[in-house]
Order: structure tokens, then sequence, then C-alpha cells
């Protein structure tokens, strides 16, 4: 059911541009972003980090450049999104939330597979319940059901687990992990921890217009425990990276 | 449901008219006693049920032709935004000229029977309902469609499964503003030419100076609209059984 990380296509960012009210956002910028694994995008707030998610998803178009996936494919219906908001449908069931992208499609839900996606969240006995009635760490796991749910080999998170507290911050951040392995995962955070203990790859985005740091790579398999060496290492240099980009 | 409160208030309210009319000793012709009333309702009772069944049916046949095109409006509105320009300002147009103005003219070409009263409650909350569930699908939140664009979503199927279950809790706000609405147009169009229904009967009444019989009649209306609003109120509740209440 996982996919390996030989059918999930990398992303190539290439010379993008893009202006907002007058504001270089992006102008040439470059990234490489892994195929098959999991990258973490940092930055601070209004660096554009949410539009480089948006114009991955095809929410937005640049004004030149272009994102692609590194087969040669097109990206377009290859992607998943997640957003801060575990944006539920409050009038839709678990279960009917999870399947919402086959009924937009038009196509018959799998009402076993997304039983099962449920049931790898931890949420099999909430499956017809309403989304009102759910914590904000229940939320978040049906969230990330139903983008396993679409089943697509490139998968853009913004902030998914922010709002959560502490501990339940750290389970959902283990079950994204493990469930998403395989795929090719870009991460928007702001938390340090959390981009060291999930990815393989650290970006940093910095200045106006915004330019990459260089990468780093973080040793061992995600998800890291908190207090794994490699982890704690890999957090010391990023936020020696992200303090010296504001400087 | 608690039915204390409302009792109560009713009854204060009955009490307050009672110490009014004897305090000030208002002549009955102006302010009659409340006995006066019951015994009015009690003895007209025949014509005030037919007058309440025309009205009733008046305000009904409104409500659902007015939801029904003023729900439509909306959607149309909001589909196409070259409609939206050309509708708005006819739409706005009519709602500048009083509905009172056209009342004699809507009996003048529906007749004195029944459809005339409906098109009037039509009219009366038209706007209400198509502003509120115009106002509804325009605030869908952008997220939800961000979502479904990134699910590869067809965008009627975004009209039927997103959009239009997101708009209903404004449009119900307007559902429930055109069913105390409603009874208004009906009346409104019994006044100016009418041989049935509760507003005619006011005026027969009035013209007679027989105030308990119009004080009966304004009881009875008030209980439908009563009625009509709880009814209108529960649906709506129903219908949103997900929107926090």
């Amino acid at each position: 059911m996982q996919p390996n990380s030989t059918n999930c296509p990398g992303l190539r960012i290439d010379g993008l541009r893009l202006t907002y009210a007058a504001q270089v956002i992006f102008t040439d910028l470059h990234v490489q972003i892994p195929g098959g694994r999991f990258t973490a995008l940092l930055g601070p707030s209004g660096v554009g980090k949410t539009t480089l998610l948006r114009l991955a998803a095809g929410l937005d178009q640049p004004e030149a450049g272009a994102i692609s996936a590194d087969d040669g494919r097109a990206l377009a219906g290859r992607v998943a999104y997640m957003g801060q908001q575990d944006l539920l449908l409050p009038w839709l069931s678990v279960l009917a939330n999870v399947t919402l992208g086959a009924r937009l499609r038009g196509e018959p839900a799998d009402n076993r597979r997304a039983l099962s996606l449920l049931a790898d969240v931890g949420l099999a006995d909430r499956v017809d319940d309403l989304p009102g009635t759910l914590s904000g760490g229940m939320r978040q796991r049906a969230a990330l059901a139903r983008t396993l749910y679409e089943d697509r080999p490139v998968v853009l998170m913004d902030e998914p687990f922010s709002a959560l507290d502490a501990l339940t911050r750290a389970r959902v951040q283990d079950l994204a992990a493990n469930l998403l392995r395989g795929r090719t995962v870009l991460l928007v955070t702001h938390d340090p921890a959390e981009a060291c203990r999930l990815a393989h790859l650290l970006l940093v985005l910095s200045g106006s217009p915004a330019r990459l740091e260089a990468p780093i790579s973080v040793p061992g398999t995600p998800p890291r425990p908190v207090d794994d060496d490699d982890m704690l290492h890999a957090q010391g240099r990023l936020m020696r990276t992200l303090v010296d980009s504001a400087a | 449901m608690n039915v204390v409160r409302p009792a109560v208030t009713c009854l204060g309210l009955i009490g307050l008219w009672w110490i009014i009319q004897l305090g000030l000793h208002v002549p009955p012709y102006l302010l009659p006693a409340p006995p006066r009333v019951a015994v009015a309702l009690w003895t007209q009772r025949d014509v005030l049920a037919a007058s309440t069944w025309t009205t009733l049916q008046e305000t009904a046949l409104g409500l659902v032709f007015g939801a029904v095109a003023g729900g439509a409006a909306a959607l149309l509105m909001s589909l196409s935004p070259l409609l939206r320009r050309w509708l708005l300002p006819v739409l706005l147009l009519s709602q500048a000229v009083p509905v009172f103005a056209l009342a004699p003219l809507l009996v003048l070409w529906f007749g004195f029977g029944i459809a005339s009263k409906v098109v009037m409650a039509i009219l009366v909350i038209f706007f209400p309902v198509m502003s509120a569930g115009f106002d509804g699908l325009r605030q869908v939140p952008p997220e939800w469609l961000d979502l479904a664009h990134t699910m590869d979503a067809r965008p009627w199927r975004v009209l039927l499964h997103v959009r239009l279950p997101a708009a209903l809790p404004s449009f119900g706000t307007g559902l429930r503003v055109a069913a105390v609405l409603a009874p208004i147009g009906a009346v409104i169009g019994e006044w100016v030419g009418a041989s049935s229904g509760l507003g005619y009967l006011m005026l027969n009444a009035n013209a007679r100076v027989r105030t308990d019989e119009m004080f009966a009649a304004l009881l009875v209306l008030s209980v439908l609209t009563i009625s009509v609003w709880w009814l209108v109120d529960w649906g709506v509740r129903r219908l949103l059984y997900w929107a926090p209440a």
C-alpha cells in the first residue's frame, strides 16, 4: 500500500518569480526537493513558505518559472494538500470527510479503504461522528486520513500540527511520519523540533526576495525520538541557520 | 420546550392591557377589555377559522415560492458575475418601490382571489431570502474551495457538496426572517382588495367599529405568524443538524 521512493517524484522549482502587492516575493528561485522523502521548509513569517506550497499545489500561478515533477510527468493530479486548519466539513461524518475527494470527483467512495485508514489513525470508533464532536488532535488525525485516502505521491503540508498541544502534536507527528513514509512530503513548519524529528532534509528560506540557505540533511529515520542525538544536533544547526539568516 | 416563560409573558401583556383599559377608562370602541375580545374570539370562531385558513394558504404559498425564487436568484448571481451585475440593480429597484404602493396594481393584475396575496408575500420575502442566500454562497471559506481544487473536484460537485451546504446557515436566517414577513405581505394584499382572510376581516370590523373583532383577528394573526416562524425555525434547525445551536 505504501509507495516506494522510486515512484514518488521529486519537485523541481525553476526560475520562480512572484510579486504580491508590489513586493517581490520570489525572483529566479531554484529549489530541488528529493522524491520519496520528507523535506521541511522553514523561515520567518511572510517569507513566502505558504505561497510556495500554494504554487506547488496549483492553487496560484507564478509570473515566471515553474514547479514540476522531476520524472517528467505532469504534477497536476498527483498532489495532496493538508493545511493548518483541518478543513473537515462540519455536516459530513468523519468517514464521509475522508472520502470527500471521491465524492467531489464523482467516483464511488472506497469505504473499506477509508475505514482502514481511519483505523490506522486511531479513529475506528468515531467514523460516524460529526467533526464538531472531535478534539483538535482527533480532527487533525481525520484530516491526515483524508490526505492519505487521496493516495497521492506528493503531499504538501502547511503547519498541519501547529494548533495542537505538545503531547498530541508529538503523537500526530509520529503517525504522519509512519503513514506518509516513502512519499514526497514538503512540510512547512515554524517548529525547528518538528522539522528535525520528521524531515530528511531541512530547507530555510530567508530574505526578500526569498533565497534558499544551504540545505541541512538530518541522518537517521524519521520519526526520530525527541532526545535523539542526530536530531538535537540538527536542531542546533537549524537554529543557527535561522538566526544567521535573519541577521 | 419551556412554555412557562412565554406563558408568563403573554399573561403579563394581557394584564397590562387590562390595567390600562381599566385605569385610564378607555372606551371599549378604542380599546376593548380582554374579556370582550375573548367573547369575540368565541362568537366569531367560524369566520375567524375560515379567514385564518385563507391567510395561512397565502402565507404558506408565498413562503414556498418566495424561498425558491430567492434561493434560485442567489444561486444564479453567485454562479455568474455577469448576471449579478445586470440583475442586482433591477432587484434593488424592485425594492425601492414600496410594496404598499404595488398592492392595488397586483390586485388589478392578479384579481381579488388568493393569487394577488401570494404574489405580495413573495415580493415581501424575496429580497431578504435572496440576499441571505447570496451572502452565504459568497462567504464559503476559500480554504474549503482550495481543498476541493487540490482534489481535482468538478465545479458542479463542489457546488453540491461544499458551497450549497456551507451557505445553508445563512439561507436559514433568511428563511426565518421570511417566515415573519410573509403574513404581512398577505395581510397588506387583503387590505387592498379581498373577500376573505384575516386582513379583510380586520378591515370589515374596523368599518363597523367592532374593535373587539379587530383585536380578535389581530390575536389570531399573531398566533399564526408565531406558528409559521416556529415551524420554519424547527425545519431549519433539523436541516442544520451539524451547526452549533
